[in-house]
């Protein structure tokens, strides 16, 4: 009944990205490029200090009307206290603008506008705030401990919340001979998306409305978000994302900023746009990644895991973001830490601490990465205390395809996939045992070689269930797509997420092309605006392709009925003799194009069979898979690099990516996401880091000490594609996006800890820096010369 | 990230210069490439009340050779310095270090004399013009006045130049035809300032042995008795503990792991200049 496409176009062609168009020649419409009549330019002063208590914010009496201070928004703003549905979280407001104390350098003070960002700044080095100083807490690790500085007095410490889960753990890890302990950390991180945050907003005089443009990844629950703290009806309230020049998390949640541009829109009726600058970015945005891990591993002498104990602290900042909360981080970690591998018993506490830093937000992969490096690296010591290649150990403990659908020991399902296929391609194709017989031989040039595996599982488009469990405001339900063909039979499609790189604009048009026949280059996918598009809890945990892709399949395939039935009318043969291929209906007798259909059925309805459907050619569908406990995509990474003893420098000379996605609806897109996660997995592992002072000062202001991975830091990196379609979803497509970041951090470091194994040395933190990779060969040769 | 408010002005002469440096005193700031002055005034790090754009000043963007002598205009931008098709261990090792400063965007408008004027330890015009110990002329109200690189370089961000002073030239004696040199960095990423830096340069018809390490926190530090050694007994005397010791001396407050990356440097940069 429906067209079979051939794959030129469809699901599965590489189909160059519509959207590379405009903006590799610069045309795209980012917040910062909006042009509008009286628009004023909003700069914060933030707080310099970490922690301290304001005794007063004061400013020349003149600037009355352009710069704004807590007092100012207290009964315009609700404060933020992000709820959760998670027993034992304890509750803080996260205010907009600083109240009473500031606890992180870079909090917003006071509001600041002025017609341009320069001036704007003018007039913030005119607000004078009153700060006593009070001691900073940014370490986790002491931050838990009785006698730290509090973050929020009324906690009583400094945990927002504490986790425990233990599933047959004292039986498992009874009597195993192996014990393997590690500490490991990894450093905070700024997720740094080419553009960053910003928001526009105005008073639409006609519309009655408050329009916020914002760079977002969730136009829809900012909506809901503002609507609640503005305390103003949704229907006054149109979001919009324009082009969002990524997000990576970071634009999944509810800034602060954001409730401010739009209360100032509100309240001036005058057009106000804040953006977000590097340096604010890096100061204030640090919010990612910092977790330390203590990892017990019971197995036995073939480096079976028997049981794993582990003690997962979440450096969780000073606030809760809003709609994610604490808990996000934290409970993610303590589900997925097993990841590929069978393990009998497990036991996991989690804290999730109040510092004086950014509030965590989930940064792609969502503590996947953190876990991968923790559970890598504990797997590589069980390997060498049993003497063991740790590819086979690892091959030892994977979950086998023959599991498949499997309920993990923290009670998730895995839907498909073979974990030991994608190892033992990874191993296969970095070639282990020609690195072994070179490791062997030694390098000329003094460095050593070592080679790291990881496995990672991708849990996209987590269903209902989760998000209500986590007691988050909303929770995802059926994602619907909007379709509507055109009079001259082009296509429309409006979908309630939002592409901010994903590629969605491209790859929706496959799916509809394949069902329907429409060129995609005559398909317009329309997303990012509130008053445009179908609700939607928006782009995060790699959704869109199955739920806005299965949406965007059924609402295609109704239109497709729809089309066939006309079709057959005009061909005047039987419903069952006519067939729509190729973007036309075939019948014995003739054909007729969706064009004609379209042009019939919007101009010349006295040509329409009396029965024609109501809906006309236009539907909305919504979609969740058979069973939503996620679409798990899967896969191997294996890294070789080289050490320099000396200079303590890592180069990686291989690096391959296995992964499987299910089915691919653009494999160029997927490889896209692989060579880009990793890159930020390369910049988890060797680069990337926000140190603090004691005081709590960031200290890596400019992108000249917060050290990102460019195109020369990449290596050659091979992709192999493998395909284990889901049997829940639209076509067996799973979502893919974060699997680079996942991947990536724990091959690497074992790779380094491979290469410095014959020295005795092993780094157990991120990122592995020289200077790191220095001191643990020092430490090493002082251990080896006491002993 | 924006600037404070300030006055603009490009003189069309170095005189016409001075004059307005003369006028605002310390209030004024010099614009060369504005690569590094750019970035300070969007951080808001530099506020001052006039800037005075050398870019209009084309006696200061001439490189001339007189005699032995090679005079490089302050205005000179590290992209022409790397263009420069000079086959001298001079010409080779002006030309090679230029390439590895930044990238060719920053290159095409950072101008040498900035470089120096600025003096970030781990500036490689620095390094190389302490390595080549360059006569420096700084052009002021009354007059010019000459300044060696070794007493040029005061500290980190600090130098000779006074408020009222413009660098006019660079002037380097040029390396003998058998001169041989070496320069090492170790940096993070491609493109960033170094960790550590190592020059070397070896020249016996002119009696020259220098060994210099940069990227430390104050001036450039020479090492002249391991350079003798150098000299004498070649890559065995510039073994990695042997280097560590010359730096130990030179520098102090040196972590264990600062000293092995500097004596890294230094001795690969020997090395560069012995087995090339």
């Amino acid at each position: 009944m429906t067209s079979k496409s051939p794959s030129d176009k469809g699901i599965g062609a590489r189909l160059p990205r519509k959207e590379d168009d405009r903006h590799l020649y610069g045309h795209g419409n980012f917040v910062g490029d909006i042009h509008m009549p009286g628009l004023q330019e909003v700069a914060f002063l933030r707080s310099p200090l970490a922690h301290a208590r304001i005794k007063s914010v004061r400013f020349p009496d003149q600037y009355r009307g352009r710069i704004f201070t807590a007092s100012d928004i207290e009964t315009g703003i609700k404060p933020v206290r992000t709820p959760s549905g998670v027993p034992g979280m304890k509750f803080a407001d996260y205010p907009a603008l600083a109240v009473k104390k500031v606890r992180m350098v870079g909090e917003p003070i006071a509001m600041c506008v002025a017609p341009s960002r320069a001036e704007a700044e003018d007039l913030s080095e005119l607000v004078v705030a009153e700060l006593e100083e009070l001691p900073a807490i940014v370490d986790a690790i002491e931050a838990r401990r009785s006698g730290a500085p509090l973050v929020h007095e009324e906690f009583g410490d400094n945990l927002f919340l504490t986790t425990e889960v233990n599933t047959k753990f004292d039986e498992a890890a009874k009597d195993a001979p192996i014990v393997v302990k590690r500490e490991l950390r990894l450093a905070r991180q700024c997720m740094s998306p080419m553009e960053g945050k910003g928001s526009l907003g105005y008073w639409d005089r006609q519309a009655e409305q408050l329009v916020l443009y914002t760079s977002t990844q969730a136009p829809h629950i900012i909506r809901t978000a503002l609507a609640e703290y503005l305390g103003i009806e949704e229907g006054v309230i149109r979001v919009i994302a324009p082009d969002v020049g990524g997000g990576f998390g970071g634009k999944s949640v509810l800034q602060p900023e954001e409730l401010l541009i739009a209360w100032l829109a509100l309240t001036r009726k005058q057009p106000v746009r804040w953006t977000e600058d590097r340096r604010e970015h890096l100061i204030a945005a640090a919010n990612a990644r910092e977790h330390h891990y203590l990892m017990t591993a019971y197995a036995d002498r073939r480096g079976r895991i028997l049981a794993l104990d582990a003690e997962i602290t979440v450096n969780a900042g000073a606030y809760s973001a809003w709609p994610v909360s604490v808990a996000l981080e934290a409970l993610h970690a303590q589900s997925n830490l097993p990841g590929c591998y069978n393990i009998q018993g497990y036991r996991c506490r989690t804290f999730s601490v109040a510092t004086n830093k950014a509030a965590v937000v989930p940064y792609r992969g969502v503590a996947k990465p953190g876990v991968g490096v923790a559970m890598e690296l504990t797997l590589d010591a069980v390997a060498h205390a049993v003497g063991r290649e740790p590819a086979d150990v690892r091959l030892e403990n994977l979950i086998p395809a023959s599991a498949m659908p499997f309920n993990t020991i923290t009670g998730g399902h895995y839907d498909s996939g073979d974990y030991p296929g994608c190892l033992r391609t990874a191993v296969n194709h970095i070639d282990l045992p020609a690195i072994r017989a070179r490791q062997k031989a030694g390098e000329t040039d003094g460095r050593l070689i070592g080679v790291g595996f990881s496995t990672y599982t991708e849990t996209t488009a987590l269903g209902t269930r989760v998000f209500v469990f986590l007691g988050w405001p909303f929770a995802p339900g059926l994602e619907q797509a909007n379709l509507r063909i055109t009079p001259d039979g082009g296509l429309e499609i409006r979908v309630g997420i939002q592409s901010h790189g994903q590629g969605s604009e491209t790859t929706l048009s496959q799916v509809a092309y394949d069902v329907l026949g429409i060129d995609p280059a005559r398909t317009k996918v329309v997303h990012g605006d509130t008053a445009l598009t179908p609700y939607s809890t928006g782009t995060y945990d790699s959704r869109n392709m199955v739920m806005a892709g299965g949406a965007v399949a059924l609402t295609a395939r109704v239109l497709a009925e729809r089309i066939r039935r006309i079709g057959a009318h005009l061909l005047q043969c039987r419903l069952e003799e006519a067939e729509l291929q190729d973007g036309t209906v075939r019948g014995p007798r003739g054909q007729v194009s969706i064009r004609e259909i379209a042009s019939t059925s919007y101009y010349r309805p006295d040509q329409l069979p009396t029965d024609v459907d109501r809906g006309g050619l236009e539907a909305t569908v919504g979609y969740k898979p058979k069973v939503d406990s996620g679409a798990i995509g899967c896969g191997a990474h294996a890294a070789l690099v080289a050490v320099d003893p000396e200079s303590g420098s890592v180069d990686i000379l291989d690096y391959v990516i296995v992964e499987d996605c299910g089915t691919m609806v653009n494999p160029m897109i997927v490889e896209g996401q692989a060579y880009g996660g990793t890159a930020q997995g390369i910049g988890t592992a060797l680069y990337e880091e926000m140190p603090y002072d004691a005081a709590g000062q960031p200290l890596a202001s400019t992108l000249a000490d917060y050290l990102l991975p460019g195109a020369p830091e990449m290596p050659p990196m091979r992709i192999v594609h493998m395909e284990s379609p889901s049997p829940y979803t639209e076509y067996g497509i799973k979502g893919v996006g974060e699997a680079g970041t996942i991947g990536a951090p724990g091959a690497i470091l074992g790779a380094i800890n491979d290469a410095l194994r014959p020295l005795g040395a092993e780094i157990l933190e991120t990122p592995a820096t020289p200077r790191r990779v220095i001191d643990a060969i020092m430490r090493a040769k002082i251990r080896d010369a006491a002993a | 990230m924006k600037p404070a408010p300030f006055s603009y002005e490009k003189p069309g002469s170095l005189d016409l210069a001075i004059k307005s440096l003369a006028q605002t005193g310390s209030e004024a700031r010099l614009l060369g490439g504005g690569q590094t002055l750019g970035p300070m005034l969007n951080l808001r790090l530099a506020t001052p009340a006039r800037i005075v754009d050398l870019g209009s000043v084309d006696s200061l963007r001439r490189i001339e050779r007189r005699g032995t002598t090679l005079t490089i205009g302050a205005g000179v931008t590290h992209a022409t310095i790397e263009d420069r098709s000079d086959p001298t261990p001079t010409g080779r090792l002006l030309s090679y270090v230029a390439s590895t400063i930044a990238f060719r965007a920053i290159r095409n408008r950072g101008t040498i004399g900035g470089s120096l004027a600025h003096a970030d330890p781990a500036a490689d015009w620095v390094t190389v013009m302490r390595l080549l110990d360059a006569r420096i002329s700084l052009a002021g109200p009354s007059g010019v006045r000459r300044v060696q690189a070794r007493e040029f370089f005061k500290g980190a961000f600090s130098t000779d130049l006074r408020p009222d002073e413009i660098i006019e030239t660079i002037d380097i004696d040029e390396l003998s035809d058998e001169a041989r040199w070496g320069y090492y960095k170790i940096c993070r990423k491609v493109g960033e300032f170094p960790e550590a830096t190592g020059a070397i340069v070896l020249d016996p018809a002119r009696r020259m042995a220098r060994v210099i390490a940069g990227a430390l926190e104050g001036p450039p530090v020479p090492l002249p008795d391991l350079a003798v050694a150098v000299a004498r007994d070649g890559i065995a005397a510039a073994a990695l503990a042997a280097v560590k010791r010359a730096l130990e001396s030179a520098v102090s407050g040196l972590s264990a792991v600062d000293l092995q990356i500097h004596a890294v440097a230094v001795r690969r940069a020997i090395s560069q200049a012995i087995a090339p």
